[in-house]
């Protein structure tokens, strides 16, 4: 079989790098957000969560429209950052863009489920001493949070990774050039190439069946860390 | 060395106002949870703001609503020993006092602070140990060693024993004790258990629906608590209301007795109260009729519930403890208290 040397590779690595660094975005945003909005008053926190989790729940074509709407080359910002070079619609790193909306919800809830759980005492202890809030942030808090943190990185990675609709409405398929996995699966399969889409369809399997495997591994270290603190407490 | 407080705080159905001034040696602050006690320190400590009022320590203002000072946590120099201890999980116990170090460069004059304060509290040899591995006195050692070495101008601590054992509870008063004696900075303590303020604290004052009362000493306020919610607090066990009906002497209706006092009673008397361990039968003074509803055995003593033969149904039993030799085989006719164990109390 010619497959492996007859393939293009470019899906791969495009949709790594939209992954990658959408998930280093998410990462930031994500842990951002959840910690400002964890600390809001409860009206404006209701409201703030259901615009920030929207993408999680909404098709991500619908997503992909409304991207379309902001960022579009007829909108005024699409055409505003057209001046500067930036086009999302149509080019690789638009990919990015899509990805970020709909990974986002992911790591912000993980990363808020987490900071929620965190015991306050501990910041307000650090500050006591005279810690700076950074130093308590990421030394402390971020430390106590890290298992929520990784697995809501890892999730958003993988959603990101496997993002279609969004993807395919912003920058379309061109081969080369913005081709994902995802997008290329449903090209092969449209255009007859069966034993292609299907070589796509293992290299997704496999990458999301080692994410999952990570989740699980993480979350199995955070429950035996919990046990082995409560049986030393007992 | 001096700290002065002046605050209000709303705090959901009622509103906190603490006001009381400390010099040194260990202020307890007495009360039933949620009371305020808690928030009163951490107010002090800066992690809450009251509404408004003035806290100064050693002449720096710490917060003062009229001129908008309200210095962060970092600035005020305040050691907050929290009823969780508050060890950071994810650092060992030498990171965790380190961090109280943060502000000395030296790296000599640290290690030195290090070893010092782990001799002091007996930490040697659990420096490379995770707080979870702590037993409950231990991680309380760690706290404080990470308190100290940060040199606070006034040590704060909450509930310090409830997280531990009772029988480590009073070995670590004592050890407690003894290591604020030595440390020689003012301390404030609140506390539920009233044997944990009799042994720490010199002075005392009673909290209640976040309003404090002004402190006393410690042996003062025991002897004559001299409100309801004190003689609560302080332990008491027979309290009723209670109305003046002479120069000495009171008029109890749930009881349906008088009692003769010691103390001449003022006006806006509103209980009398006195403790379990005052009944007697051998006293004549204040000797009225009683009959056992039920016993409870203690290691050493016996608790007696009784009623007076007039007392309101819907009344509490009267408490009396007795040492188990000094129970009498058959159930006193009458039982008597004298005149200088009744307490008066005030609004």
């Amino acid at each position: 079989m010619n497959i492996f040397t007859d393939i293009n590779l470019f899906p791969l690595w495009n949709s790594l790098r939209i992954a990658a660094i959408a998930s280093v975005l998410v990462f930031f945003l994500g842990i951002l957000c959840a910690y400002y909005v964890a600390r809001l008053p409860r009206v404006l926190k209701g409201i703030l969560d259901v615009f920030l989790t929207l993408p999680m729940v909404l098709p991500p074509t619908v997503c992909g429209y409304f991207l379309l709407l902001i960022f579009g080359t007829k909108r005024p910002l699409g055409m505003f950052l057209a001046q500067y070079g930036i086009k999302f619609v149509m080019t690789w790193y638009g990919g990015i863009l899509a990805a970020l909306v709909v990974a986002f919800p992911l790591m912000y809830r993980t990363a808020r489920g987490a900071f929620e759980s965190f015991d306050e005492t501990l910041a307000y202890a650090g500050q006591t001493l005279g810690l700076s809030n950074s130093y308590i942030f990421w030394r402390i808090r971020m430390p106590a949070c890290k298992q929520g943190i990784i697995a809501g990185v890892v999730l958003a990675f993988a959603r990101a990774l496997g993002e279609y609709g969004a993807t395919s409405m912003l920058i379309g398929y061109t081969p080369g050039r913005t081709a994902t996995i995802s997008t290329t699966v449903y090209q092969l399969w449209r255009t007859n190439d069966e034993q292609g889409a299907f070589f796509w369809v293992m290299i997704n399997l496999a990458i999301s069946t080692v994410v999952l495997l990570t989740v699980n591994l993480l979350e199995r270290k955070q429950r035996g860390h919990a046990k082995q603190t409560k049986a030393v407490k007992a | 060395m001096s700290l002065k407080v002046n605050i209000r705080k709303k705090l959901g159905s009622f509103e906190m106002h603490v006001c009381f001034e400390h010099e040194a040696g260990t202020l307890g602050i007495l009360g039933a949870s949620g009371c305020g006690k808690s928030m009163t320190l951490k107010c002090i400590a800066g992690i809450e703001t009251p509404d408004e009022g003035r806290i100064e320590l050693d002449g720096t203002v710490l917060f003062d609503s009229e001129k908008r000072i309200n210095l962060p946590p970092q600035q005020r120099r305040v050691g907050y020993l929290f009823q969780s201890y508050a060890l950071f999980p994810n650092m060992t116990v030498r990171q965790n006092i380190l961090c109280g170090m943060h502000h000395e460069k030296d790296r000599h004059k640290r290690q030195e602070a290090l070893e010092h304060v782990a001799s002091l509290l007996q930490l040697e040899g659990l420096m490379n140990h995770r707080p979870h591995q702590l037993s409950g006195g231990q991680a309380q050692r760690a706290a404080l060693a990470r308190i100290l070495v940060n040199k606070p101008r006034l040590l704060m601590l909450d509930e310090p024993f409830s997280a531990l054992d009772s029988h480590l509870r009073t070995r670590l008063q004592i050890e407690l004790k003894a290591l604020l004696a030595q440390y020689g900075q003012p301390v404030l303590m609140v506390t539920h258990d009233r044997d944990e303020a009799y042994h720490m604290c010199a002075r005392l004052a009673v909290m209640d629906q976040g309003s404090m009362q002004t402190p006393q000493e410690t042996k003062a306020l025991f002897a004559n608590p001299g409100t309801l919610r004190a003689a609560a607090l302080t332990g008491c066990k027979n309290i009723a209301r209670a109305e003046k009906c002479g120069e000495n002497e009171v008029y109890v209706p749930d009881w349906g007795i008088r009692l003769q006092t010691a103390q001449p009673v003022r006006d806006g008397l509103v209980g009398v109260a006195f403790r379990a361990h005052y009944l007697n039968p051998k006293t004549t003074l204040n000797s009225y009729p009683m009959h056992i509803v039920s016993e409870m055995e203690e290691p050493f003593e016996w608790i007696l519930l009784l009623r007076y033969a007039n007392q309101a149904s819907d009344t509490e039993p009267v408490w009396w403890r007795v040492p188990k030799d000094r129970k009498p085989q058959q159930m006193p006719e009458q039982l008597g208290i004298a005149p200088a164990n009744i307490l008066l109390l005030y609004a």
